[in-house]
């Protein structure tokens, strides 16, 4: 249930609340609980409506480096 | 969906498997893990990673849904509400099959009138309440940290707005008071927990400290295949070199700090009430209750709401379920009275549920 899912931010409006696209389709999240900025083009974790957290695509990307790493290093 | 294919690599989980074997064959007893949270329980089942573990390596479920842990009380009186001349009654669309007493649901009320409805976000019971003035929409609130700030940020806007006839019945409850009972639990013992990814988003890593200082390991997780194989790696690991701590493998969702904002809003907009768990019965401070500058929008100052004499299903064993000293299979009803389609208990009701997970997977 608290189950959430990043997706891209496409467009904010005056009330707060942001357009984003998740896998190609649409959905009007409210970024009320957000805790930093966030601007158009970003992605960022969405439960129930709210943005709760803001996707750091290089963290994403580094832990994924860091998987494959353990691969590479035989664990 | 963006990351996630890299995270269902069968390369990497392949040597993910192998690594949790080299690391628990460093172990000389045999290691429990729990899960805590219902979404967990459901990956583990759909991607059978029970079964690739080694025989040494054992992971039970615990009391991760709030669907399942709501009181058998909370569910009756939510159907009475949704009785009430007036009422639309709003909510996520596991409770309504979420069994009261005698079996009763919301989805039973709805076949006999009651006007009951399914929605997405609980700003979509607030536009309900903006479209219909006439109608009292009282939207039936449950969920974690996840969940509650996001009615608390909505209440925030109601009141700026002045809404008159939206209610909130909150049955929200919070996860440090259940982790508590599960490390005083004499009769569990569980080595490490896997810890809730999307909760711990919002809760960050205090709230698991006490598990470390129990000796117990704890690992916040995500939820794909190498996410769960990582968590598991990191609580063998930090079982084998005897240095335990809250770690966060799913460092894409969650900081160490969490999201202030939304506990901050989640302090002013609720305070903290004694509530009743299914299964773990009334713990202090584990609900949350509507603060009283939020007052009016608690559906217990706007209507009489009579107490029920409330009673479990007989013969379900969801209490024994939601504190891990049972498996499904141990219940007579399992798989028999009890399947996803007629669920007699509330394990079998949502995907996230212990003994749904293990219908479909086991
Ligand atoms: S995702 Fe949230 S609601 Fe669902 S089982 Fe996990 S903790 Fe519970
Ligand atoms: S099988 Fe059904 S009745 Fe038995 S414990 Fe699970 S939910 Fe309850």
């Amino acid at each position: 249930m608290c189950l959430a899912f990043p997706g891209k931010i496409i467009s904010i409006d005056e009330n707060n609340q942001a357009v984003i696209d998740v896998e190609g389709t649409r959905r009007e999240t409210s970024l009320d609980l957000m805790d930093e900025a966030v601007t158009i083009g970003e992605y960022i974790v969405c439960h129930a409506g709210f943005a709760i957290h803001k996707v750091d695509e290089e963290l994403a990307l580094e832990q994924i480096a860091m998987l494959r790493q353990l691969l590479e290093d035989e664990i | 969906m963006k990351y996630s294919d890299e995270y269902r690599d069968p390369a990497l989980v392949e040597r993910l498997y192998a690594g949790v074997r080299d690391v628990a064959a460093g172990i000389d007893a045999p290691v429990t893990i729990m899960e805590i949270c219902g979404t967990h329980t459901h990956a583990i089942g759909r991607f059978g990673i029970k079964s690739r573990l080694p025989d040494t390596v054992r992971l039970i479920s615990g009391p991760g849904c709030p669907v399942c842990v709501t009181a058998v009380e909370d569910i009756d009186r939510s159907i009475l509400m949704a009785r009430l001349p007036g009422v639309i009654l709003t909510t996520f669309g596991d409770m309504v099959r979420v069994p009261g007493t005698d079996g009763d649901t919301l989805e039973r009320a709805r076949a006999q009138g009651a006007d009951v409805r399914v929605v997405a976000s609980v700003m979509d019971a607030v536009k309900i309440a903006a479209a219909e003035p006439q109608r009292e929409i009282v939207f039936l609130g449950v969920g974690f940290e996840t969940t509650a700030p996001t009615v608390a940020a909505t209440l925030r806007r109601c009141r700026e707005r002045n809404v008159r006839n939206f209610s909130v019945f909150s049955v929200h409850k919070v996860i440090p008071p259940a982790i508590q009972v599960l490390l005083d639990d004499p009769l569990l013992s569980v080595d490490g927990f896997l810890c809730p990814g999307h909760v711990s988003t919002i809760l960050g890593v205090d709230a698991y400290e006490p598990i470390p200082r129990r000796g117990k390991a704890a690992v916040i997780t995500g939820f794909e295949p190498a996410d769960i194989l990582q968590g598991v790696m990191m609580i063998l690991t930090q079982i084998a070199t005897g240095k335990v701590d809250v770690e966060i493998q799913y460092g894409r969702a969650v900081n160490r700090e969490g999201n202030p904002v939304a506990r901050k809003m989640m302090s002013e907009v609720f305070r903290p009430m004694d509530a009743r768990w299914r299964g773990l019965g009334k713990l202090p401070g584990s609900g949350l209750a509507l603060a009283d500058e939020y007052a009016t929008f608690d559906v217990f100052n706007r209507f009489d709401i009579p107490t029920v004499e409330s009673k479990e299903v007989a013969g379900c064993l969801c209490g024994g379920v939601l504190t891990g000293r049972k498996s499904p299979a141990d219940c007579p009803l399992f798989r028999t009275r009890c399947t996803p389609a007629h669920p007699v208990g509330p394990c079998m009701v949502s995907r996230e549920g212990t003994c749904a997970a293990y219908y479909r997977y086991y």
